[in-house]
């Protein structure tokens, strides 16, 4: 007997987006508040696992349609660069940049290089956990 | 000014690697990625040597923050001697591993995962951060794991789970080693831990010093095979193809000596009374069990394996007397043994393809097929064991002189005698092996001239390095200098 998780499916729905806005929210507060690319990834490939409870891996994987190993190596390639930042400026490597912008509506934003930094820590976590959960999971 | 130029070694096979993660696994593109990432990875490792030769010992404060505060990466002549010899042994590996490493292997990211080694142990080589040691050991560690296992044979799984076991206690223990020191010095910053700890001579510290000292010992010794920390390796170090021996038997151990050599010749120097005698004491005894292991076997793997050990003891031994000489001998050793014990390996390869077994007691008269093979078995064992025009003599010639004006009579006696049984060792196999009449099944469809090349190469470096010591002297004086006068390296750090 098929059974019939409507519910399941349904919450998911909802409770991925949310833990995905959660997991940015995350990200994008690691310099001033708790949090950073490690946690946000850990989050997002919380919300994608999820999914995979939720639905079987065929489906998850046409959605997302992304390689994994492929995901984790254009991280490193972020981390990478970001440090490549430094010496392109005369610097030591992974020396980072800063600016303060007025944007219109969100008022003064500090950028900095770190965050891209960060984004490839999250690409490489986010690559890193769902490879592991796909080969388990995919392996009879 | 800044020195990015002493990141080159670290950074060349990180983005090899991650070149070839995303590139499509198509074989002769991964192929000419990772020879090409190797090469320059040699050529810049090469010009650092010179450039640090002529300007001095380099560092970078990466991201600009000064030195006890940031991370700072530290090029000195012995590191570098190290990086340019493992990349040697690398680009020889990865040209090898072309023709004998099988294709379901290559297209399961060998090669990213040789280049990550790298990464790990040009890392180690050029950190000057105790933690940060800790992590490309972690890199390193992390790489030879997935390369002992890869392809899964049943040998390799069981041998991969006692490798890790032992090192994920290992690593473990490092840490514990460094909250220690931590919790002491409060710096993690190599040349300001060998600072401060000098000036705590005297205080009320100072017994926990050597306790840090022994737990360091007890890690680097296990990931360098020292008595009585080295049962793992003879195992594990059976189970993977050759090329990946070879990246092992030329590289990992050699990390953790170099560790001691750092750490002792930077931290623990004053600790002459207990110590550097247990140092010296646990080579000796690493050096007599090698030889034991070594002459008891007729499988060729297993005995270039424990002659991997009874390298180890020697060039240890020789560290633990913290004099002059005796450093020049065991850095000398030191890149004399990196090179030879992969080209031994590579060769014992060729063996295996062509009889299809590494105890000689299933083939005999080698010789009478490939002559060339048996030649360069020939100078290999003789190059290792340290017959004067080779390249192992200067280095053992200097540690016995060594041991002797220290007055260790003993122990210089005893790596002597060593060196008889190295010889012996590898004599018996290639007497009962290459001497004789044809035994056994020899299979010569092997491609047998493309896998000597790299074999050739290894030699020929062998043979250079050692007719040409007298050029080497220089560079390995300079690599001396910073390991017995701490100051050199502190200043260089700091910069004045």
């Amino acid at each position: 007997m098929k059974t019939n998780d409507v519910l399941l499916r349904n919450v998911t729905k909802v409770v991925a987006f949310i833990i995905f806005l959660f997991s940015l929210h995350l990200f994008l507060a690691g310099h001033y508040n708790p949090g950073g690319g490690f946690v946000a990834g850990l989050t997002s490939a919380g919300a994608i696992t999820l999914m995979f409870l939720a639905y079987d891996t065929k489906t998850v994987k046409s959605m997302l349609n992304i390689n994994t190993i492929m995901l984790t190596g254009i991280g490193l390639l972020f981390a990478l660069g970001t440090g490549l930042i430094g010496i392109l400026t005369g610097d030591a490597f992974l020396t980072h940049k800063y600016t303060h912008i007025d944007l219109p509506i969100l008022g003064d934003v500090s950028l900095h290089t770190a965050t891209l930094f960060d984004l490839g820590v999250y690409l490489v976590v986010v690559g890193v956990t769902l490879t592991i959960i796909q080969s388990i999971g995919e392996s009879d | 000014m800044t020195n990015n130029l002493v990141l080159m070694p670290i950074l060349i096979p990180f983005f090899g690697a991650i070149l070839l993660m995303i590139l499509p696994k198509r074989i002769y593109l991964q192929r000419t990625v990772a020879l090409i990432f190797s090469i320059l990875l040699f050529l810049a490792s090469l010009f650092l040597v010179f450039y640090v030769h002529k300007n001095g010992i380099m560092t970078l404060n990466i991201g600009n923050w000064d030195a006890p505060f940031g991370i700072t990466m530290v090029g000195d002549m012995l590191a570098l001697l190290l990086v340019t010899t493992s990349s040697i042994v690398l680009n020889c590996v990865v040209i090898y591993s072309f023709y004998t490493i099988g294709k379901p292997r290559e297209k399961f990211l060998y090669y990213a995962v040789i280049l990550f080694m790298m990464v790990g142990v040009n890392g180690s080589f050029l950190t000057g951060d105790i933690f940060n040691l800790f992590v490309f050991f972690e890199v390193m560690l992390m790489s030879s794991y997935v390369l002992l296992v890869i392809g899964g044979t049943k040998i390799q799984l069981k041998a991969t789970i006692k490798y890790l076991l032992i090192n994920v206690v290992g690593s473990a223990f490092f840490v514990v080693a460094i909250a220690l020191l931590y919790s002491m010095i409060g710096t993690l910053n190599m040349a300001d831990i060998s600072q401060k700890i000098a000036a705590l001579d005297g205080s009320g510290n100072y017994g926990m010093i050597s306790v840090v000292a022994v737990m360091f010992l007890f890690v680097f010794g296990l990931k360098a095979g020292l008595f009585p920390l080295y049962f793992w390796l003879p195992g594990s170090y059976f189970a993977p193809p050759i090329p990946i021996l070879a990246l092992f038997g030329g590289l990992l151990t050699k990390v953790g000596v170099y560790a001691i050599m750092r750490t002792y010749s930077l931290f623990f120097y004053q600790l002459s009374d207990f110590v550097l005698p247990l140092l010296g004491i646990l080579a000796i005894i690493t050096i007599i069990l090698g030889v034991i292991g070594a002459m008891s076997y007729y499988d060729l793997k297993t005995i270039v394996i424990y002659n991997i050990l009874i390298a180890i003891g020697v060039i240890l031994f020789s560290v633990s007397l913290m004099s002059r000489e005796a450093m020049t001998g065991a850095v000398f050793y030191l890149i004399h043994d990196m090179i030879i014990k992969a080209a031994l390996f590579l060769i014992v390869g060729v063996v295996m393809a062509i009889t299809g077994y590494s105890s000689v007691k299933k083939f005999s008269g080698l010789m009478t097929v490939k002559p060339s093979l048996g030649w360069a078995f020939f100078i290999a064992i003789l190059g290792l064991s340290g017959i004067p025009p080779l390249s192992g003599f200067f280095g053992k010639l200097l540690i016995v002189e060594g041991s002797f004006s220290a007055g260790m009579i003993v122990g210089g006696v005893i790596v002597l005698l060593s060196s008889l049984f190295v010889l012996m060792s590898l004599i018996k196999v290639f007497t009962r092996g290459f001497w004789g009449g044809k035994q056994g099944n020899f299979n010569l469809k092997i491609p047998y001239r493309k896998m000597m090349l790299p074999v050739v190469i290894l030699l020929s470096i062998s043979i250079l390095y050692g007719v040409c010591s007298e050029l080497m002297l220089p560079y390995i004086s300079q690599a001396v200098d910073s390991l017995i006068d701490p100051s050199i390296y502190i200043n260089a750090v700091f910069k004045e």
